[in-house]
């Protein structure tokens, strides 16, 4: 069987066996990648040179006996909201189309010092805003799960990318949702760790109080190992925590809730979702009492404002956050001929380099601090936020972590929502409290919806700076559903390839 | 709160520098009213004794040394530059005064 | 001033005179404000490692946070918090055991992220003060300045404008950006309203921003140089009519790029709106632009739309809380107040108030007290400074500091002293000095100029004197000692000048029994 079937902790001990070598590993990556990514889209740009050049690397050290990172070798995708020397870095918009950075986010750093083969920029929503992925300037990316249906958003390109094997790690970012909800509707895993727990430096801001760089893998272990190469304290970044990163790896490792308490937040725990979604997820929760895990319910009454706070909120930080691209020092210039003046020209770009979407937030995050509006708007969702924090507190005394499906429905059409921003937003009812409160949140696959067969993710939330928790309750999940269902979830991905 | 007008709409692409047409503006308005409209019940939730967070964590005092660190080369700051020349970033003429 | 007035009518249908300064004050009080920016003079800018270097080639010290690249963050400048405390205490503020930064968001292109990181509601210092001392009819007045806060911020690039007649931004086709200055750390010091100063408005403003920029420079946080930029004032004025008890529509002038601009600035501003309100007509809140030439101001290129700031806490960046301990320790550090400085080397010196006065106005007061660390008098190296030294700066157009330095002043002051040099010498040497030939003791060594006091070689001189006059050493024999004179200065002439007089005339005396 091709390696690229494999997990990432599959193929790091097949690399330390020299049963392949970086190299090899790398092209049957980008084989397969030649093979679906035109039906799938995940993405934009393939730095093979990059690539193979660094998988070179890794196998001459290791080849010369020097010690290397578990991970050193193994491919990644990286969402191209994270800047990359050299290579185009696009978010997703016209704005910045082909502009090449010249410095790495700390991310990137860290991956590359780990000897983490990054294979390419996958694609996303525009500057990050968006649950489909359908907002991308440069096309939609497809489910692998029914080519037919987003991915999630706004991380859909490094989600499809792990589901259709073309990767088996990705990096991904998350302000309302999205790593967790393109994992959700993949079957894949997908974390958003503690605000602060990832350094921000070079991630593109689009709410900088809400995004966050997080792991995304096929199973609970390898977004472990991830998580333990791209975490911890950077001094580049202010909102960075100084606390070490806990012991992700071996809490996935830990297999054991017993005594732990579940607690199912009443306002999440489905009126309104799928029904086949409510029925993976109350399976799921029952696998984890018979793991000894307590459920409680517990409620938490300002979420339902948790939403409308995070559409003041993100957009507002994203109008002041995107104001730079002015088209004064790179990116897209459009209407510069001679004679116009420097503000028509910013005018003229950015109504030509932005979509629709951002425009909208842009506007409406205008709106929202501007004077006379600023108490009403922004003012209140800074509240709100406290609120739920305050929820979260007070939930946290009742149980260890929180529960809940991490997205309403499974992958619906591309296009079926895309006139209709209002309920687009609600793709993120679930996923977006635990941002507003800065805590650490997973999404893992607990099973395929009845009525259609696509994939249904079960979202883990642990307090602020207790990301192990999460690990430890999501890897014993994924090994008990493993063992009800007789192999893991990916293995009823639908072939792609046409062949 | 009342909806939101297509000027105000259009008062707004101007601070944010974004030039639209008058099919966006009038489209734009459509939509941010439903959103407005959707938005507007936090104001039910948010007491005047509630503390506004801007910030998930306590941080507080998070400083750097004042030592120098190495830049970029003009060449690397100028890479993305439209336009330059001498050394510097090309832009078209600026009309007003700074804010 | 008084230049004639447009035509406008009056109501009343009569031409209205222009008014002067003095007419203006006749009917209308000023009401003042002030807002300083001091660049600091750390390493790195505010935040980012970037150098501060004056005068480096274009973008050379720029990096992606002070380049605004995507992805950028910044990280705070801990030397810049130290020197807004610094700032704040030494103005008398209080230091916020909380402050936050917010950003301030406008488009321009000298602004990398088009917002400037700056403070808003919860600034580092506030409610200080600061007292400047003016002339007035009624001698020296104290008025106290009241400073409202002290807020850390970041600077803007540098735009360069080509094309058009001038070089000036209106006209120009396109322009260039040098982003080395972007996000040098920027203290802005504001002032309350000052009410009360009447016609002493302008010298007011010039006693505050120069107190102030002594201040700055004491602590050691700025080299505060209006000229280079690193100091900057915008100055806002408003009139109102005597005793009405409302505040007037201000204007906020810009580009005040000396402390003389300052005082020139507002006199020309209070004569503008004196005459317009005169003229019935309305003062529209604007910012204008100080013309050095003309010392008028005209107004600043208007917006179409007003700008909304959007202020909002800087999500990228944590709140700063010093500890207090840490803000006594630096309290302790502050050196003594320029002003009780001054009052301290006046007692000292025993200088008189006028003295001081022009002392300080001549900016000659640390270069003095330099010469007197050197051992020099302080009634001498007053007088050569501000004297010989500043009169032959004037003639060449340059600051007496240029010509010499303290340590050669007292070198000439302690030969004086000791007698190896007179006075009228020592012009000799300063000459000489300055014509770039040496040291004090090398120009005496070249041009041969010390005083001769050896006895014997003026005995010899002496006897050559009455021997060429022997009738007025006969009348000096006689008892007629202010007959000496023509034989002293006989002797002075003959040795160049360089004969100790009055060594000359003891000898003298002497000899003719005397």
């Amino acid at each position: 069987m091709s390696f690229i079937f494999k997990t990432a902790a599959e193929m790091s001990v097949a690399l330390q066996a020299k049963e392949i070598s970086a190299v090899d590993l790398a092209n049957e990556h980008f084989d397969r990648i030649a093979k679906v990514d035109d039906d799938v889209h995940a993405f934009l740009y393939l730095d093979k040179e990059g690539a193979l050049e660094q998988a070179k690397s890794v196998d001459a050290k290791r080849a010369a006996g020097e010690k290397l990172s578990p991970l050193a070798g193994v491919p990644l995708a990286l969402k191209d909201v994270m800047v990359q020397r050299g290579i185009p870095t696009t978010c997703g918009s016209k704005i910045l189309e082909n502009w090449r950075p010249p410095y790495d986010a700390t991310v990137v750093t860290r991956l590359k010092e780990a000897g983490i083969v990054i294979l390419g920029k996958t694609n996303m929503d525009e500057f990050a805003m968006g649950s489909s992925t359908e907002n991308s300037a440069y096309g939609p990316t497809h489910n692998p799960w029914d080519l037919s249906r987003i991915p999630g958003g706004s991380g859909g390109g490094s989600s499809a990318s792990l589901a259709a094997f073309e990767a088996p790690l990705a990096i991904g970012t998350d302000t309302g949702g999205s790593i967790r909800q393109p994992a959700a509707v993949t079957g894949t895993v997908g974390v958003k760790p503690t605000y602060g727990a990832v350094s921000r430096y070079g991630l593109v801001a689009f709410s900088s109080s809400l995004d966050q760089a997080g792991p995304c893998a096929r199973t609970v272990l390898d977004t472990a190992m991830l998580h333990e190469v791209i975490a911890g304290h950077d001094p580049k970044d202010s909102s960075s925590i100084h606390a070490p990163v806990p012991a992700v790896v071996s809490a996935a490792k830990k297999l054991d809730v017993k005594g732990m308490k579940i607690g199912v937040v009443k306002e999440l725990s489905g009126d309104g979702f799928q029904k086949g979604v409510s029925e993976r997820f109350n399976e799921a929760l029952e696998e984890l009492v018979k793991a000894g895990a307590e459920i409680v319910e517990v409620s938490c009454p300002n979420f339902e404002y948790a939403l409308a706070a995070y559409y003041l909120i993100a957009p507002s930080e994203a109008s002041s956050n995107l104001a730079r691209f002015d088209s004064m020092r790179y990116g897209l210039r459009v209407g510069d001929d001679g004679k116009r003046g420097a503000e028509e020209v910013m005018s003229l770009t950015r109504q030509a380099g932005f979509g629709k979407e951002v425009k909208r937030r842009i506007i409406l995050g205008t709106y929202a601090l501007s004077s006379g509006y600023y108490d009403a708007y922004y003012g209140s969702a800074q509240k709100v936020r406290t609120l739920i924090m305050r929820d979260y507190e007070a939930a946290f005394t009742k149980a260890d972590v929180l529960v809940s499906p991490t997205a309403p429905t499974t992958a619906f059409k591309i296009g079926e929502k895309a006139n209709d921003p209002v309920a687009m937003y609600l793709n993120d009812i679930a996923t977006i409290p635990v941002n507003m409160a800065g805590i650490g949140g997973m999404s893992l696959p607990c099973g395929l919806a009845s009525e259609d067969n696509l994939p249904v993710g079960f979202q883990i939330m642990a307090p602020a700076m207790q990301d192990d928790l999460m690990y430890q309750v999501g890897g014993t999940l994924e090994a008990a559903l493993n063992s009800k269902w007789g192999a893991p979830l990916m293995s009823l991905a639908p072939a792609l390839g046409g062949k | 709160m009342a909806a939101i007008s297509r000027e105000e709409v259009a008062h707004l692409a101007r601070l944010a520098r974004i030039e639209m047409s008058s099919d966006e503006l009038d489209h734009l308005a459509s939509e941010m009213d439903q959103i407005l409209h959707a938005v507007d019940r936090i104001q039910e939730a948010a007491s005047a004794d509630v503390p506004p967070t801007s910030h998930p964590l306590p941080l507080k005092n998070v400083v750097r040394p004042d030592v120098v660190l190495p830049s970029l080369t003009f060449e690397e700051a100028l890479s993305g530059a439209p336009d330059s020349d001498e050394q510097r970033f090309k832009v078209p003429q600026i009309l007003g005064d700074a804010g | 001033m008084g230049r004639t007035a447009d035509v406008t009518s009056s109501r009343a249908g009569r031409k209205i005179m222009a008014l002067n300064y003095d007419d203006v004050l006749e009917k209308y009080e000023p009401t003042l404000g002030l807002e300083v920016h001091v660049e600091l003079s750390t390493k790195t800018k505010m935040f980012c490692g970037c150098a501060t270097e004056f005068g480096a080639e274009p973008n050379t010290q720029t990096c992606p946070v002070c380049l605004g690249l995507p992805g950028a963050l910044p990280v705070v400048n801990e030397v810049a918090i130290e020197s807004a405390i610094k700032i704040g205490l030494a103005l008398n503020c209080s230091i916020a055991p909380f402050s936050r930064f917010a950003r301030k968001n406008y488009f321009y292109p000298d602004m990398p992220k088009d917002f400037q990181i700056s403070q808003y509601d919860e600034p580092i210092c506030v409610n200080g003060y600061l007292d400047v001392e003016i002339d007035t009819d009624e001698g020296i007045k104290v008025f106290r300045v009241e400073i409202e806060r002290v807020h850390m911020e970041e600077d803007t690039g540098k735009s360069l404008h080509v094309g058009g007649s001038t070089g000036r931004i209106h006209g120009a086709d396109y322009s260039l950006l040098d982003y080395n200055r972007a996000g040098i750390p920027l203290m802005e010091v504001v002032t309350r309203m000052i009410p009360g100063t009447g016609k002493y408005a302008p010298q007011v403003a010039r006693a505050y921003v120069t107190e102030l920029r002594d201040i700055l420079r004491s602590l050691g946080v700025s080299d505060v140089k209006m000229e280079q930029g690193s100091l900057r004032c915008d100055a806002n004025v408003s009139l109102s009519p005597i005793n009405s008890g409302k505040l007037g529509t201000r204007s906020e002038t810009k580009n005040v790029n000396s402390l003389r601009s300052v005082e020139r600035a507002i006199h020309g501003e209070m004569i503008r709106q004196g005459n317009l309100l005169e003229n019935g007509e309305r003062i529209i809140q604007e910012t204008r632009h100080f013309l050095e030439e003309s010392g008028e101001t005209r107004p600043g290129r208007s917006k179409e739309t007003a700008e909304d700031y959007r202020y909002f806490q800087e999500p990228d960046l944590v709140p700063v809380a010093p500890d207090a301990s840490w803000i006594e320790e630096i309290r302790k550090t502050l050196p003594e107040k320029p002003s009780i400085h001054r009052k301290r080397l006046q007692v000292e010196w025993s200088v008189p108030d006028k003295e001081m006065a022009a002392m300080i106005n001549s900016e000659l007061l640390d270069t003095v007290e330099a010469t007197v660390k050197l051992g020099a008098d302080p009634t001498k190296a007053r007088s050569w400074w501000l004297g010989e030294i500043s009169r032959l700066a004037n003639e060449k157009e340059v600051a007496p500091t240029e010509l010499m330095n303290p340590h050669e002043v007292a070198e000439i002051i302690s030969l004086i002293a000791t007698g190896e040099l007179t006075d009228k010498l020592a012009r000799q040497v300063v000459e000489g000095v300055i014509n770039g030939e040496g040291t004090p003791r090398e120009v005496i060594e070249k041009r041969g100029l010390k005083v001769v006091s050896d006895d014997s070689a003026l005995m010899a001189a002496i006897e050559a004197a009455i021997a060429a006059q022997p009738d007025t050493a006969e009348r000096i024999r006689g008892g007629n000692i202010p007959a000496a004179g023509a034989l002293i200065g006989a002797v002075m002439k003959a040795t160049g000048g360089q004969a100790d007089a009055a060594r000359v005339r003891e000898l003298l005396l002497k000899h003719l029994g005397q």
